[in-house]
């Protein structure tokens, strides 16, 4: 930042979108009725995998009130898949079979809840009815819902037309690994289980459309994170100009992930449907949909090894694993490279050799949600070096100290690509202080030496743990934003990015009144409007505030430039005698020889005379900002956990983030991106699964099945805070949407462990739950005879530096 | 695949004019005032205000009564408006989000609070909570934190992890306390 003495950057300001949200009057897609509005219901596939026979839908269109009741084949050229939304990086010898979701199945269902027929209707009641009138004759087929099942030979497959259910395969590695495994003295080696969860904004998602004839425009209201990137698909797709589509996400409920996503089906056929009926159209999904059509993460299968010396610093990893994509693979590769590329996190590895292959299987499709893959690679890694510290009779804090890039070696280069296709190069980070920090802050010698004995006197089990992490946040390409200085002296900021409470209407705000001086309460944002700013890409992988906020900083920079050239101008004073204040600018130190901003935004559109050649209108700017890379966020998490060895139900006691995103724009709005990431995160570590039977049914399919934590869930986290500063923005900002949810997994997993204390069952997956948890004590009672047995190896456990691939897990072994 | 006989699939009008459907004239209050609306008896209470009423500020997360957003105050009372049906408010007073406010510029005091304590993100699930907790606080004026967390408990939020919702109803308290 050039302005040290910040006015408005940093600051705990109010949020200025808070009134209209906490008053009813804010603008959600679903709120937007409009005179004539049709409503859509889609009849959907009961089954994982099928071939379509017949499709009858005579009884539904002859149900009053039913407008259109529509199938593939009804669609005819508007029916193709599509497109693929991200192109796998230019990895050497990468395989990927690109199979993107229809609009509408058409010969054969892939997923539970893939849509086979729309039925457009006067409302939504009787859309539903008509919905139950389509009779779907299906001839099904095995379902393809294991991982490991899905690749053996003479499998269904998902996707006819391939040799096998492999989506794509990708290798990226780093130094010799077999030279790394050669020379260690420690090797631990599992197999490491994430499963899935799902996004569950409370907002399901909604598309609104309306063709108006005579203007010939579209005008869409969607619940998308990428506003601009849906006009251009849609405009494409329906044959219009993209200036005659207008897409809104206006207040969305809550991203997270999913509403990235595109092209939905639903996005594609509503407008279709506006402009095919001639009136406006809606959809909103219902929460029952939302489990099956709205993306989900997070299913892998890891077999990793760590190779290490005695004094317990890492030599290399090697890691084989596999990616669920669901039903078809429109995110490309993003959510493994992700998993791939953050496995090495915070620390030195000098030998990496990873490879997964990606697996075609008849759910739900994946594409990121909070986190995109991190969680995985930082389970992994944070296990390891758990049970390599156990091996090595290291503490969890000592052998993460011992491994982190120390602060003079950044930029870190580790040589593989990450899901931007730019090199994985570190920006900078300093890991140690903040391990140092939440170490004190948990109050963790302490816990060692008196609290955990203590308890456990008491026939308590209470349990510690630290874990750190990596995040490559605010990747590009690019955003925009345009600052404008009103006549009345307000400030209107445009930018492209959709919103979905990370506070930009405020953030952007502070940003742009650092340099305009303007109170942040009297600028206006407005986001995800293409009719306000139509270039941009989106909201995902906490790229916001790095962005689109260094965007609005390049923009209020060129107008601040704009203010002193013409007030220079006006005031007859050189441009170095001037200072913006309060919403003037001034001759320093003599108040009197001023402008109003306003004033100012007047006199630069006049309405009559002559102005010099290239004299632009206004005091208004626009500029776009694309990092090189993305910035790499870090933190460490420490938490207090009681364990009820009986029912196996915990407590958490407290919890701690120690953060860095750079420099902070708004602390309290950091913090509050941190606790719910933290409470996502504890949902997916203990509370939230999403389960499917061997059909590819989804057992979880409500909320009353797939548990949200509740306040009752989640504890008070208390954060800190580290800035180092990101050298790739001028704004020194990285991101932190997604922070929060990382490593609570492998946290809960290492402080679990820590509380059953030598009674503890190796944990190596996600989600737990006290179900699972239990089985897992027991399962490890059962192998050692007792359950006060000493901590003996479990015999099911693979031998180390054994590939692990075909040992049982530990939960799986039989009893005796 | 084989399609059924091809008809005319689209048209501006009903393929068939005329829903047979029941029904019934209702009066309703929500928010002091009175509503007459002739509606299907299965119409949602949740439905009936977003819908017939334009009152968007109630909103509609799952529809099974879990997550609470869509909660209402029906005669002060919080109630999930989508687990009833429009015609059982008849006779009742329904307040809504839009109602807590005393004018277009002020906010109620747990409102502001919610703005201090930033207790909100996307703010989809607020009215639910603000309409849950200020029975709430009229029962327990002073309630402690463990109190607040039991009282949300039936409401879910996505982005806050709650935190700020209880410094936000604690703020409230403090506030409302008689000096």
């Amino acid at each position: 930042m050039e302005n040290l003495d910040h006015r408005w950057f940093g600051k705990r300001i109010r949020r200025n979108e808070d009134p209209r949200l906490l008053t009813g009057r804010a603008l959600f897609v679903d709120d937007v009725q409009l005179p004539g509005m049709a409503h859509v219901a889609f009849v959907r596939s009961p089954v994982a995998h099928a071939r379509i026979v017949e499709v009858d839908t005579r009884a539904a269109r002859a149900r009053p009130g039913v407008y259109a009741v529509i199938t593939a084949e009804d669609l005819g050229d508007y029916w193709q898949p599509g497109p693929l939304l991200v192109s796998p990086p230019p990895i050497e010898g990468h395989i990927f079979h690109e199979r993107t979701q229809p609009p509408l199945a058409r010969d054969k269902v892939r997923f539970v809840g893939e849509p086979v027929v729309v039925v457009v209707a006067e409302s939504r009641y009787l859309a539903e009815d008509a919905a139950e009138d389509v009779f779907v004759d299906y001839d099904t087929q095995t379902p393809v819902v294991d991982l490991e099942r899905a690749l053996e030979p003479g499998a269904e497959l998902v996707h006819g037309d391939l040799p096998s259910n492999v989506a794509a395969r990708a290798h990226q590695s780093l130094g010799d690994y077999e030279a790394a495994r050669a020379q260690a003295d420690v090797i631990v080696a599992r197999r490491f289980r994430y499963d899935r969860g799902a996004s569950a904004a409370i907002e399901n998602r909604a598309v609104v459309a309306q063709w108006d004839e005579r203007d010939q425009e579209l005008t869409m209201w969607d619940t998308t994170q990428a506003p601009i990137p849906i006009r251009n698909g849609v405009a494409t797709r329906l044959g219009l100009s993209h200036s005659q589509v207008r897409v809104i996400a206006p207040f969305v409920g809550g991203g997270f992930g999913p509403k990235i996503m595109m092209f939905y089906q639903e996005e594609l056929l509503v407008p279709w449907l506006a402009m095919r009926l001639g009136r406006p159209v809606k959809w909103t999904e219902d929460r029952s949909e939302n489990f099956f059509a709205t993306t989900q993460e997070r299913e892998q299968i890891h077999d990793a090894e760590m190779a290490l010396t005695s004094d317990g610093r890492i030599l290399g990893i090697r890691d084989r694993f596999l990616h669920d994509c669901g039903a078809y693979d429109t995110y490309g590769l993003t959510v493994p490279i992700n998993s791939q590329c953050t496995l090495l996190g915070p620390y030195l590895v000098p030998a990496y050799d990873s490879e997964f292959t990606c697996v075609f299987t008849n759910k739900t499709i994946v594409t990121p949600v909070r986190g995109a893959g991190r969680q995985h690679g930082v389970f992994v890694m944070e296990r390891l070096l758990d049970l390599a510290a156990r091996e090595l009779g290291l503490s969890p804090v000592e052998i993460r100290e011992r491994n982190y890039i120390p602060p003079d070696a950044f930029p870190y280069d580790y040589e593989i690509l990450y899901q931007d296709s730019a090199p994985l190069v570190y920006d900078s980070g300093d890991y140690a202080p903040a391990l140092a920090k939440a170490v004190e802050m948990i109050g963790y010698d302490r816990f060692i030496a008196e609290e955990q004995p203590a308890a456990r006197a008491e026939g308590r089990h209470l349990g510690i743990g630290v874990v750190s992490y990596v995040e490559g946040t605010g990747i590009g390409p690019y955003e925009g934003a345009r600052v404008s200085v009103e006549v009345d002296g307000r400030v209107t900021v445009a930018t492209g990015v959709g919103t979905q409470g990370q506070g930009h209407f405020t953030s952007f705000a502070q940003i742009v009144a650092e340099q305009l001086d303007v109170d942040p309460a009297r600028i206006r944002v407005v986001t995800g409007d293409t009719r306000e700013f139509a270039w941009g890409t989106g909201t995902f992988a906490s790229r916001g505030a790095v962005v689109a906020g260094n965007a609005c900083h390049a923009a209020a920079v060129a107008v601040r430039e704009k203010i002193l050239k013409l007030a220079a101008e006006l005031l007859h004073a050189e441009r170095e005698e001037l200072e913006l204040a309060g919403g003037r600018v001034l001759v320093r130190g003599q108040p009197e020889r001023s402008f109003a901003l306003g004033d100012l935004a007047a006199k630069a559109n006049p309405l009559r005379g002559a102005v010099r050649p290239g004299t632009e209108p206004g005091l208004e700017a626009t500029a776009y900002f694309g990092p090189d890379r993305s910035c790499t966020a870090s933190g460490v998490h420490a938490m207090v956990v009681e364990v009820d060895p009986e029912t196996a139900m915990i407590e958490l006691k407290r919890y701690v983030v120690v953060h860095d995103c750079g420099h902070v724009i708004n602390p309290m709005i950091v913090d509050g991106q941190i606790h719910g990431g933290v409470a996502h995160g504890i949902g997916n570590a203990f509370y939230e699964k999403l389960v499917y039977d061997d059909n590819g049914q989804l057992l979880t399919a409500s909320l009353m099945d797939y548990l949200l934590p509740t306040s009752l869930d989640v504890p008070t986290i208390q954060t800190a805070h580290f800035e180092t500063p990101s050298p790739l923005n001028p704004l020194g900002i990285k991101g932190v949407g997604e922070a929060g949810a990382i490593p609570v997994g492998a946290l809960f997993a290492q402080a679990i462990e820590n509380a059953l204390g030598d009674e503890a069952p190796e944990i190596l997956e996600i989600p737990l739950s006290p179900n699972r948890l239990f089985e897992l004590m027991t399962a490890r009672a059962t192998r050692t005879g007792s359950a006060a047995g000493a901590g003996t190896a479990a015999p099911a456990r693979p031998e180390i530096g054994v590939p692990a691939r075909r040992a049982a897990e530990p939960g799986e072994a039989g009893p005796a | 695949m084989r399609g059924p006989e091809r008809i005319d699939h689209f048209s501006a009008r009903p393929f068939r004019e005329g829903a047979p459907l029941s029904t019934i004239p209702v009066q309703i209050r929500v928010n002091g005032s009175t509503y007459d609306r002739t509606i299907e008896p299965r119409l949602l209470l949740s439905d009936f205000l977003r819908q017939e009423l334009g009152l968007t500020g109630t909103h509609v997360g799952c529809e099974h009564g879990v997550c609470g957003a869509c909660t209402v105050q029906l005669d002060g009372e919080p109630v999930r408006s989508c687990l009833m049906f429009a015609v059982q408010a008849v006779g009742h007073d329904v307040s809504t989000v839009e109602g807590l406010a005393p004018n277009d510029t002020e906010l109620h005091p747990l409102q502001a609070a919610f703005r201090e304590a930033h207790g909100l993100q996307c703010g989809f699930c607020t009215p639910g909570f603000l309409m849950t907790l200020i029975p709430f606080l009229r029962e327990v004026p002073n309630p402690t934190p463990d109190q607040i967390r039991h009282a949300v408990s039936g409401n879910l939020c996505r982005c806050t992890g709650y935190q700020n919702i209880v410094e936000a109803v604690r703020l409230a308290a403090a506030a409302a306390e008689p000096v």
